[in-house]
This record gives C-alpha cells, sequence and structure tokens, in this order.
C-alpha cells in the first residue's frame, strides 16, 4: 500500500511495513514532524531511541523528539537551552521578590503587635519602633521602602 | 585538544584519524571521552559535524555544551529529556508566581486593616505600582518564548506521566551553558 506510507518511510523512500515504529507518531499528513527529528537526530536514531522506550510511552517520546528538533533548528547554538536559562532567570527573579514582600509582611506584622500590644500611650509610646533607630540598624530592609 | 599525536574524543571513539582541522577535536579532548560518546548516542556524529560545520567557530563551543547538555538529559530521560525540565521549570515560575501574588494580597489586607497604625510605614501607592510593573516585566520573558508554549500543551495534558518520571530526577542546578 504505498499510499498508506508514513511520513518516515515517504522521507527515506521506502515501504512502510505493517509494523513500523515510526507510523503511529509521524503521520504522513504532517511531514514536517519527521523532517526536522531527521535533520537533528538522523532517521535511524529516532527508531534506535523509540525502541528503547516501552510502546506506551512512545508518543510523548515522539512528541519531545519533535520539540527538542524544533527548537535547534529555531536556534541552532543553545536550542532548548535557552528557554531552560530563562526560566532559571525568572525563578531566582520571582524567589528574590517573594524575599522581600515576605520580609515586608513580616515587619508589618511586627508593627501591627507593637500598636495593638499597648493601648497605654505613654507606655506605648516608650515601647514603640525607633524608626530611626531600626533604619540605621537595618539599612538593606530599609532601603527596599525607599 | 587534538595534538599532532594523540587523537581527540571523537576520533578515538570513530576509529578514524584526527586530523589537524578535526572539527571535533577543540571541543572534545581526549581526557572527556564520555562527552563525545553521549552527544554520539543521542545526535550521531555526522550530525553532530553537521550542525557544526553550519555555525561560526565562535558560536561552536556554546553549541557543543548545549548539545552535552540535551544529550545528558535525553540520556536521563529516555521519554521526555530537557522537554522534561522545562516543564517542571515552568510549572515552578507558575507557582512562585502564585506565592507572589498571594503575599501581594497579605500586604493589602494588613494595610486595609491597620491603616492608621502602620501609615508611616506603608510604600505609597507609586511603590507599589511600580513593584507591580517590575512584576509585568518579569512575566515578559516568558513572552519571548510564547510561540513555544503552544508547543507545550501536550506536557500539561499528561502531567501525571511527566511528574511521575520527574519525581526521581534532580534538577541539573545551575551547571549551565557557559
Amino acid at each position: 500500500m504505498i499510499s498508506g506510507r508514513c511520513a518516515a518511510c515517504k522521507n527515506q523512500r521506502r515501504k512502510c511495513p505493517s509494523d513500523c515504529i515510526f507510523s503511529p507518531y509521524f503521520p504522513a499528513n504532517d511531514p514536517q514532524k519527521f523532517a526536522c527529528v531527521h535533520k537533528i537526530y538522523g532517521g535511524s536514531n529516532v527508531g534506535r531511541m523509540l525502541q528503547g522506550v516501552p510502546t506506551y510511552l512512545r508518543e510523548q517520546a515522539a512528541n519531545a523528539l519533535y520539540l527538542e528538533a524544533k527548537w535547534r533548528i529555531d536556534d541552532p547554538v543553545y536550542g532548548c537551552v535557552s528557554i531552560i536559562s530563562s526560566f532559571y532567570e525568572q525563578i531566582q527573579n520571582a524567589e528574590i521578590e517573594l524575599a522581600k514582600i515576605q520580609t515586608q509582611v513580616a515587619f508589618y506584622k511586627l508593627q501591627i503587635q507593637h500598636v495593638e500590644a499597648e493601648p497605654n500611650l505613654e507606655v506605648l509610646q516608650s515601647q514603640s519602633i525607633n524608626m530611626e533607630q531600626f533604619e540605621s540598624d537595618n539599612p538593606t530592609i530599609t532601603s527596599w521602602f525607599n | 585538544m587534538g595534538s599532532g599525536n594523540s587523537p581527540c574524543a571523537s576520533c578515538k571513539l570513530l576509529r578514524r584519524r584526527c586530523a589537524k582541522d578535526c572539527i571535533f577535536a577543540p571541543y572534545f579532548p581526549s581526557d572527556d571521552p564520555q562527552k563525545f560518546a553521549i552527544v554520539h548516542k543521542v545526535f550521531g556524529a555526522s550530525n553532530v559535524s553537521k550542525m557544526l560545520q553550519e555555525l561560526p567557530i565562535h558560536q561552536r563551543a556554546d553549541a557543543v555544551s548545549s548539545l552535552v547538555y540535551e544529550a545528558n538529559a535525553r540520556v536521563r530521560d529516555p521519554v521526555y529529556g530537557c522537554v522534561g525540565a522545562i516543564s517542571y521549570l515552568q510549572n515552578q515560575v507558575s507557582e512562585l508566581q502564585m506565592q507572589l501574588a498571594v503575599a501581594q494580597a497579605e500586604i493589602l489586607c494588613i494595610q486595609m486593616q491597620h491603616e492608621p497604625s502602620v501609615a508611616a510605614a506603608i510604600p505609597n501607592p507609586q511603590q507599589i505600582m511600580e513593584f507591580q510593573e517590575q512584576n509585568n516585566n518579569n512575566n515578559e520573558l516568558t513572552h519571548h518564548h510564547h510561540h513555544h508554549h503552544q508547543y507545550l500543551n501536550f506536557a500539561a495534558s499528561s502531567s501525571n506521566v511527566i511528574h511521575d518520571s520527574l519525581s526521581r530526577e534532580t534538577l541539573f542546578g545551575h551547571d549551565m551553558v557557559s
């Protein structure tokens, strides 16, 4: 059945056997998919890698290989690694921001505790946080608010 | 580096003569046979050679580093390779952004409940808006790659499988492409 060839066998100009390892994942109507993985990994390599994976996971593996091949074609120097890099950077930045905000929250809560603990104004004044003292003791935290 | 006498790791593995202008030699020294072995296993020597040839020389070292990284990821996770790591990191980013939103809401809550007593310490609205803008700029990084996100839908729909295969994984730390 020449017309029933999968994209891989069409690309390689050979017969597509009934147990072709590529055909479930590289249908004839999507020649791009096999062309990409063929360019980066080589056809026989893809077949070997699919064989090394249990059948129920082969579709996921074929799709992952396609994604990575596509990213590598788009960026021949870094491939998908530039995406990973940028995610690491985002995570780092977000963690720093989170630490800042959580410190702010703790700071506010501390202020509130001091305000609510002593209704007596004189005691309150003597016990309230001295902002000037706090600022000179904690220049880094203070800089976040300025 | 391939000297006149000793073949580079690639030519050793491929059992061929290491020429003076061997394309692999600068990046696959003979003292690290694993490096080429793993790249050869995933991509194949002729594909690596082809990829390097298509790049200007000053970019080849970075290309080799990223290929080694990808090959290692693929060997550790033969199903998802790097895509698994990307999916995991994307989830981490989402979670962190959610935690950020919660913390921001907490501050607003505190401010609204205790305004008179903590009025002195509240950052003015300008500061809050600048902070939120910074946050949005962080999100732009994802937009630069947004055309990749459409491909990640398949990963989201099978997140259980990804999660299971990742539960054994450790991330590769920050040993990134130099």
